[in-house]
């Protein structure tokens, strides 16, 4: 029988049926961050259990942490519990702590890919929705609550009902400008927010193929923007290449054992899929959101919406509150909107290529004197390569404050946040009301395009700033 | 987790869409380590507005929230959960819930029903109509929503889920039993894949 992709991963992973469509999941990988970790793996101790294995589970702080240079653990007072909580239970679980200043310190699911932790072909959780990022190395892997973040300490296992299947094939060429940010922003602006609800979603087509691991993550990182716990990239030879060498990748003979196993995962032909799409690349320009949801986007050279245009009186509802709290007119340019501050991080878009994409642009430029521009780069060794390369350098030298590793302003639980009323273009994957700090409002964009934003001062069209 | 078998009371039409996980309960709120004392916090940014439905003395200590679509979208938090619990809110009735929120409400004991959106606002009507009196009654053993007027309207939910909700079950240890299972699978994947195992050894 012809398989996906997912089915190829799932089935084997399956301890155990427990009925009633229940799975017993085998876990690969679990990642901890500051916000719930401590937290995790005290209630795992506190119920009676051991950590099944601590080998399998790694630890950074990212959301707590101040991004300011030179930060410690204690200049986010709020955070500092967090850190040394997380210190201490780790240290006495046995579980590897990445710490802050060390190599593989840094968001999440940046870290974990970056140290090879996450290969094709196994599952990994974290208790953190945008754990679907590491689903671009070929990985399913998936975000959870508390509860269920004990249980796969405890256990190694997880309950599930196995999810349906998704395609969404992206074709063509990208056209100039547009990125993986602007691929699956259109996406989730043409499917909406729920459209992936109860569905593990495969990202393919010549498009995808097309592009570089770090491309496929930033693509994955929004699946659960279009309410999919899952989202992920066949493993091919651009994963292989990218992962040989990584800290925790398999060696030698286990390394080649992998790739021969790996190379087997794609979905076979005529596989079926219960809901498939298709997206001419042709169709997408480099998008901008304009509300307070991710599917509220147009392309760059659109028109901030009326709803009055709205196809139902809901959405003219949300749209009308969208626009208020935004602060915008319905029927106006969205390029040309002033801007106050720009992000650029996050676990969306802060790796080097999305760095070195920013850079392009703000090189020998300026940013405009009444924006504050940050770059963040999402990990410690993203950190240092872009340093090594001059990154830092051109952004400072721009204007742009270059800052430690971190989450920051994408949720701003660390103390940094965007001022309320100011409007900021931001790389990162959400624009709810309040999201980047109370009052904020949030343009969801590329790292290009924020770079773009933060010179001209106004939303401006990556395509005339190049 | 907490047992539910039924809950009564007024239910409070909060019908927007896409009511996100972020709104339920700010990121800031959940830097304390505990599970505890988040309910005062829930929904804050909504609760400044005067109008927002919590803020009616008819629907303040209203134990079941009528929804929008997607309701619980956006992030992992169990924060959400624990602050709608502390807030007192029992039930949660939207046409759709995000993934991870629905799954988080069966960890702790918040019941999520799933209904049509027309039944949803024929309901939020029947509560209206009775001048914020009229009582909604959700009875997870006979799975069926009593109305204000007593209509009786059924719903599904999950046989497993019921089950532990019903019962209370811990299921950390309904999987503890299976533990010779668990152990079996990872001794055959050792020898399939070890490379999966191997480069993370400690
Ligand atoms: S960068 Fe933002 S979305 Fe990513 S893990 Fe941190 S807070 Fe979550």
């Amino acid at each position: 029988m012809a398989l996906t992709l997912f089915d190829k991963i799932f089935d084997p992973h399956v301890v155990a049926d427990l009925g009633e469509g229940w799975s017993l999941l085998h876990i690969d990988r679990v990642l901890l961050h500051d916000l719930s970790g401590a937290r995790a793996l005290r209630e795992v101790g506190e119920a009676g259990h051991a950590v099944a294995h601590p080998d399998l589970v790694f630890a950074t702080p990212d959301h707590a942490v101040s991004t300011a240079p030179g930060r410690t653990s204690e200049t986010f007072a709020g955070g500092a519990g967090l850190v040394a909580g997380l210190r201490t239970r780790a240290a006495e679980t046995g579980v590897r702590l990445f710490d802050l200043g060390q190599d593989g310190q840094g968001i999440v699911h940046v870290m974990g890919p970056e140290l090879g932790i996450v290969l094709p072909g196994t599952t990994l959780v974290c208790g953190d929705s945008h754990t679907c990022t590491n689903g671009g190395m070929g990985a399913l892997a998936f975000g959870i609550g508390a509860s269920e973040l004990g249980h796969v300490l405890a256990t190694q296992t997880l309950r599930i009902v196995k999810p349906k299947r998704m395609r969404i094939r992206f074709e063509g060429a990208l056209p100039p400008g547009v990125t993986p940010k602007d691929m699956i922003l259109a996406a989730i602006g043409r499917f909406g927010t729920a459209a992936g609800t109860g569905h593990a979603v495969e990202y393919a087509g010549s498009a995808v193929r097309a592009l570089s691991v770090e491309g496929r993550l930033t693509l994955c990182n929004l699946s659960i923007e279009m309410g999919a716990r899952m989202g992920f990239v066949a493993p091919d030879e651009t994963t292989f290449a990218w992962l040989k060498g990584r800290r925790f990748a398999p060696t030698f003979a286990d390394w080649e054992a992998a790739v021969a196993y790996w190379r087997s995962l794609a979905s076979d032909p005529g596989a079926v899929f219960e809901v498939d799409h298709v997206i001419d690349m042709a169709d997408i320009a480099p998008q901008i959101t304009w509300g307070t949801s991710p599917e509220q986007v147009v392309g760059v050279g659109g028109q901030v919406p009326d709803p009055a245009d709205a196809p139902d009186a809901a959405k003219a509802a949300a749209w009308r509150a969208a626009l208020d709290y935004m602060g915008l007119t319905a029927g106006a340019p969205i390029a040309g909107t002033k801007v106050d501050w720009v992000f650029i991080g996050s676990c969306t878009n802060s790796r080097i290529e999305d760095l070195r994409a920013a850079a392009a642009i703000a090189r020998g430029k300026r940013v405009a004197g009444h924006v504050t521009a940050w770059v963040v780069p999402g990990s410690e060794r993203v950190k240092r390569d872009a340093e090594a390369e001059g990154l830092d350098q051109v952004f400072r030298d721009a204007g742009f404050a270059w800052r430690e590793s971190g989450c920051a302003l994408c949720v701003a639980a660390n103390g940094e946040a965007v001022p309320s009323g100011a409007r900021c273009v931001s790389t990162s994957n959400r624009n709810f009301v309040g999201r980047q700090g109370k009052g904020a409002r949030t343009h969801l964009a590329s790292p290009a395009m924020a770079a773009a934003a933060a010179i001209a001062g106004v939303i401006t069209d990556v395509r005339s700033a190049a | 987790m907490q047992k539910f078998e039924s809950v009564e009371g007024v239910a409070a039409p909060m019908l927007r869409a896409n009511v996100d996980t972020d709104l339920i309960i700010r990121i800031e709120r959940l830097v304390g380590t505990g599970r505890t004392g988040l309910g005062e916090h829930a929904f804050e940014q909504l609760r400044a507005e005067p109008d927002f439905v919590l803020n009616k003395p008819a629907y303040r200590d209203s134990p079941i929230i009528l929804a929008g679509a997607n309701f619980g979208c956006g992030s992992s938090r169990e924060g959400a959960v624990w602050a709608l619990m502390g807030a007192g809110i029992a039930c949660v009735i939207a046409p759709s819930f995000g993934d991870i929120f629905f799954a988080n409400c069966f960890q702790n004991g918040l019941l999520p029903v799933v209904l049509p959106e027309a039944e949803i606002r024929a309901l939020a009507r029947e509560t209206e109509d009775s001048q914020g009196v009229g009582r909604t009654r959700i009875d997870l053993a006979r799975q069926v929503v009593v109305t204000p007027t007593g209509r009786e309207v059924p719903f599904a939910v999950d046989v497993r889920r019921r089950e532990a909700m019903l019962e209370g079950l811990d299921d950390v240890a309904l999987t503890l039993k299976r533990q010779a299972e668990i152990l079996a699978w990872q001794a055959r994947d050792q020898a399939a894949r070890g490379w999966a195992w191997n480069s993370v050894a400690l």
